[in-house]
């Protein structure tokens, strides 16, 4: 899978409460979620951004709650893939088991700058900054996280663990 | 080679011999847990998958505490849901507002949490139970769902840091200070991934409540899980809650047990330590802190909601009256914690000093309801996370400290050591 968009630069420890704000957790619809993505870092977030685009952030990216409304909220505004130095445990679980790609880099988000165009090669683990012609590679996911990955998130995999019977 | 407290509790949970740190497990869940805000996400995944039975009635907690009582019409829908969830597999330990507390606390008192224990909930602060000697860790709504289909959870085998306190206690410095000190020294993702083995004679010396205080904040600096080895303490509570089990699962550290770190406090000069916006790492000495006033003060929260809490907020309290125009909001954490302070008359002191008594509840600790803040207010809390809009406006201000600063700084109005109020 490939993914190309706009780059949105966030710092370090960007928390849920600030990727989805309590305020909002009386629903489930990810669309009403995703009005309000980023909403308390960047008030006009949402309407700035396109289809496709990329979150890049620092370390501990999604601390705090273990809301799972903060990827849902991030896929369903339109972030197509979210690049940090780090993830917080429990943002990183429910990434991927919610199918919201992410990516974690040592070099990336230093190097890209909001604004750049960036283009990620998922399978192969490939960020490129096409604005500024940089190449950088991503941290591969242990091979039983791709299992979650290839089964097409969680749930997926139960269902075929339970028709497995194992 | 010796294995951690941490490793022998995840190793008792596999179908295998041996444990190796990084390694991938399918692990056995003892008590499942979920809240009104998670658990109705994890439903509607479980019944997406075309699930039809939970996998154990008995080992799953649902317990509505975040927006209780309900706080506007679409929690009560969210509430709705998870309460017919509950009747539908006929869910043993759901807790109805009228019998609810928040759940971190409300899950030991009741004993659902037992040394040697693996327990997953949909809540960050699950890894509160560590305090009991428990594996216990937070996860997301859709883990749930498959735990709740399974019975089982995936999970990496997580390598382990030791913190060593030593040095008696100062009156005033409680579990909160040591670990939001500890939080200020490793930084909110100082054990990102990692589990957190807090350990020395200043645990040993350390209250039940405490310890429960300490491994509640875990997460915050990024844990897997916070744990402390069970002891006589432990073992008192345990019997206390739960005096039908016969026997515990004791779990201890091997002495050549392998730890990626070890961090020693001489806890001995500690004063009480505030954390300050808006990081729970951006930890200061309460004396470092000049002038910094107050709108409001919350105390209660699954990190120091417990009874002990509000008998030292009492004590302080106890014939005074807050500063004009602060308000002080005490949330009891559960409704036995709620009866034993009406019992004690701690509700008489505060209701006296100007504070206002609620409904067990999280609301205000996430800027949910009963206590949410206004643009430039400034609250100082006994909570666990002060993280921009935390309580309320993106431009409010939240303080962390024990329930002792909490009190003494509502009584001047601005944040304090708890001396300037009592005295040496």
């Amino acid at each position: 899978m490939i993914f190309k968009g706009r780059a949105w630069k966030f710092g370090d420890n960007v928390d849920t409460d600030v990727i989805i704000p309590a305020r909002y957790l009386n629903t489930t619809d990810p669309q009403e979620l995703a009005a309000h993505c980023m909403e308390d870092a960047d008030k006009e977030f949402i309407s700035k951004i396109s289809r496709g685009d990329i979150i890049v952030a620092g370390s501990n990216f999604g601390c705090g709650s273990s809301r799972e409304h903060a990827p849902l909220a991030i896929k369903a505004c339109g972030i197509s893939c979210v690049l940090a130095t780090s993830f917080a445990r429990i943002f990183f679980r429910n990434a991927i088991n919610i199918g919201l790609p992410i990516l974690e880099s040592k070099e990336a988000p230093g190097g890209i700058e909001s604004g750049d165009i960036v283009e990620v090669d998922l399978d192969k683990g490939e960020i490129r900054d096409i604005t500024k012609g940089e190449i950088y590679s991503a941290q591969p996911f242990p091979e039983f996280m791709q299992k979650l990955i290839k089964a097409g998130g969680l749930m997926e995999w139960v269902k075929e663990r339970i028709k497995k019977n194992v | 080679m010796g294995l951690t407290i941490t490793e022998k509790i995840l190793l008792s949970h596999i179908d295998k011999k041996d444990i190796v740190r990084g390694e991938f497990i399918d692990a056995k869940v003892d008590l499942a847990l979920g809240n009104d805000i998670t658990a109705p996400l994890a439903i509607e995944e479980f019944k997406k998958a075309g699930m039809e039975k939970v996998f154990n009635r008995k080992r799953l907690a649902l317990v509505p505490d975040h927006f209780t009582p309900n706080k506007d019409i679409r929690s009560a829908q969210q509430c709705k849901f998870l309460r017919e969830f509950a009747r539908e597999q006929k869910i043993e330990n759901y807790f109805e507002v009228g019998e609810v507390g928040i759940e971190h606390v409300l899950l030991p008192e009741r004993g659902l949490v037992h040394p040697g224990d693996l327990v997953i909930g949909a809540d960050s602060h699950t890894c509160t139970y560590g305090a009991v000697g428990a594996f216990s860790t937070g996860v997301g709504s859709t883990d749930l769902a498959a735990v709740m289909a399974l019975g089982k959870c995936w999970l990496r085998v997580p390598e382990t840091m030791k913190f060593i306190y030593y040095g008696k206690r100062n009156k005033w410095v409680r579990g909160k200070d040591l670990i939001l000190h500890t939080i200020g020294d490793i930084g909110v993702d100082g054990a990102l991934y990692k589990a957190m083995e807090f350990c020395g004679e200043a645990i040993t010396k350390l209250p039940i409540e405490d310890r429960f205080t300490m491994c509640n904040m875990a997460i915050e600096a990024g844990a897997k899980n916070g744990i402390i080895e069970p002891d006589e303490v432990t073992i008192d509570f345990m019997k206390r809650v739960a005096p039908s089990v016969k026997k515990f699962r004791i779990y201890k550290s091997d002495k050549d047990a392998k730890y990626c770190e070890v961090r020693e406090y001489d806890i001995s000069k500690l004063e009480p330590q505030v954390a300050c916006p808006h990081l729970p790492s951006n930890v200061k000495p309460v004396t470092q802190l000049k002038g910094i006033k107050l709108d409001q003060v919350v105390i209660g929260s699954c990190t120091n909601g417990w009874l002990s809490d509000l008998r030292i907020a009492a004590n302080i309290l106890k014939g005074r009256k807050i500063h004009p125009g602060l308000r002080m909001l005490i949330i009891p954490a559960t409704q036995s914690i709620y009866m034993a302070a009406l019992k004690e008359r701690l509700l008489e002191i505060f209701i006296k000093a100007g504070g206002v008594v609620s409904a067990p509840t999280c609301g205000p600790c996430l800027g949910g309801h009963m206590g949410v803040l206004a643009e430039g207010e400034r609250a100082l809390a006994t909570t666990n996370r002060n993280f921009v809009g935390r309580m309320g406006h993106p431009k409010s201000e939240v303080y962390l400290s024990n329930p002792a600063v909490a009190a003494a700084s509502a009584i001047k109005g601005r944040i304090v050591h708890p001396e300037e109020v009592v005295g040496r």
